[in-house]
């Protein structure tokens, strides 16, 4: 592995992000749209603004980061680049620690800004900072590239990556206590829900935004998050194969 | 089937779609997922890591990024292969691109794409060069010029193995590899090929060797 490579990937990524204005403005204007949505939608019922809006700034550059990889990816490995790079002097960690800086990085902005809509105009609280809420957002956002980066090998087109959202996202968004405390749910959900990442990710965000003082909990929360990044990260550096049919 | 490539020449690897050029082109770079056999690259196994700094491989596809210009593309490759800053300059002069750097590849013609494919391919000054159908859709004038390129680098040491379904680029190259239905037809130089079948034009040695039936070698 070197830093060279590393970077010089991810600077790559963020070039070609670059050269893409419309993604960017979306990135960073659809959470924010969404989340004046929310605010408007809750209008009789701010306490409940309240409850789902700081975890949503947590929560959304999970889905858009795991899309936007999926997809990334994909192209990578459709047009032949991927191919190319590996018949270079590139580790696959040099290309996975690029596209975590980048995404990482576009994260660190998308986070900013909507948290700064929901915490500074929107009037959500956070009784232990902002920071925390938008260091979860970066870790998730890091967790979502991971899972997208792993699920791409699993798509030979656009449509179908573009399918996985759906199919991998929505369930864990239903399932981690967002919309429906865990407790409430079948007891086969809830015993569902502890094995998938977002609940952890969801929990995570509750502990910041609650008044409660913040214990080891979500510490235990923020372990399992990275715990899951790096084993997808192994995972999907084991479907970057050097040789293919 | 069974074959060598001289060190420091230009070797053509010639015949129709679909008999097995790329394939195993593929095999030599180390890409290809091979059923069996041994394939040696510059006395290592193929696919070796230590191979990854000596061979330079071209895709037929151009596998380029088509949404950044082709400075940043060159700047890309050129780091994680290694090579010094200046070494994009030198590359866009090879294939013809200069003046070209800042435009985005995507609004590139075909032939430009596929020489910043090669330019790629060249950057970290590779012992062996394998080029999988380097001149396709290019003009007479540009292809004749990669030609003079490609006898340039072999001059200095290069060796290139470069696949393509035109015959007539057939008489540019120090030896010819023929293959058909994933076998090897003839593997001779074009001087050889003239003498054996009788036919000065390489195209019309090829046919005759394949109404032939004529085994390797």
């Amino acid at each position: 592995m070197s830093a060279r490579v590393t970077f010089a990937t991810a600077q790559r990524v963020l070039w070609q992000v670059r050269r893409d204005p419309r993604t960017i403005a979306l990135l960073l204007a659809v959470p924010c749209v969404l989340l004046l949505l929310m605010r408007y939608v809750f209008d009789g019922k701010p306490q409940s603004f309240q409850h789902i809006g700081p975890p949503l700034c947590g929560l959304f550059p999970f889905i858009v980061m795991f899309l936007v990889t999926s997809i990334t990816m994909l192209r990578e490995r459709t047009t032949g680049t991927l191919e190319r790079l590996m018949t270079m002097p590139l580790a696959k960690l040099d290309l996975l620690g690029g596209y975590g800086i980048a995404f990482g990085l576009i994260a660190a902005v998308q986070a900013a800004v909507v948290c700064t809509l929901g915490f500074l105009a929107l009037g959500l609280h956070a009784p232990h900072g902002v920071w925390l809420i938008a260091l979860l957002a970066i870790g998730n956002a890091v967790l979502g590239m991971a899972l997208g980066l792993f699920v791409s090998a699993f798509a030979t087109t656009e449509f179908q990556a573009v399918q996985f959202m759906p199919a991998i996202v929505f369930p864990q968004l239903l399932l981690c206590g967002l919309f429906v405390a865990r407790q409430l749910m079948a007891p086969v959900l809830y015993d569902l829900s502890w094995a998938l990442p977002l609940t952890y990710a969801y929990d995570a965000l509750q502990r910041a935004t609650a008044p409660a003082p913040l214990t080891g909990a979500l510490l235990r929360d923020a372990a399992v998050i990275v715990a899951v990044t790096l084993a997808s990260l192994a995972l999907g550096a084991l479907t970057l194969r050097r040789r293919t049919p | 089937m069974s074959l060598g490539v001289a060190q420091g020449s230009v070797t053509g690897l010639l015949g129709p779609s679909g008999c097995g050029k790329t394939t195993l082109m593929r095999a030599i770079v180390g890409v290809q997922l091979i059923a069996g056999g041994e394939v040696q690259v510059l006395g290592l196994p193929a696919g070796d890591p230590r191979l990854r700094h000596r061979v330079g491989y071209m895709t037929q596809a151009p596998s380029v990024y088509a949404d950044l210009s082709v400075e940043e593309n060159l700047r890309y490759f050129a780091s994680v292969a290694g090579a010094p800053r200046g070494r994009v300059a030198e590359v866009a002069r090879v294939v013809g691109l200069v003046g070209r750097e800042r435009q985005v590849v995507g609004s590139l013609s075909g032939g430009e794409r596929s020489r910043v494919s090669l330019a790629t391919a060249l950057l970290g000054r590779p012992e062996l060069l394998i080029l999988d159908e380097p001149t396709v859709g290019l003009d007479p004038v540009l292809r004749t010029e990669l030609w003079r390129t490609f006898h340039e680098l072999a001059d200095g040491g290069t060796t290139l193995l470069i696949s393509s379904h035109v015959m007539d680029e057939a008489g540019e190259c120090d030896k010819l590899l023929l293959m058909r239905d994933g076998g090897l037809l003839a593997d001779a130089t074009p001087a050889q090929l003239r003498g054996r079948t009788g036919e000065q034009d390489l195209g019309r040695a090829f046919l005759a060797l394949i109404e032939a039936g004529e085994p390797q070698r």
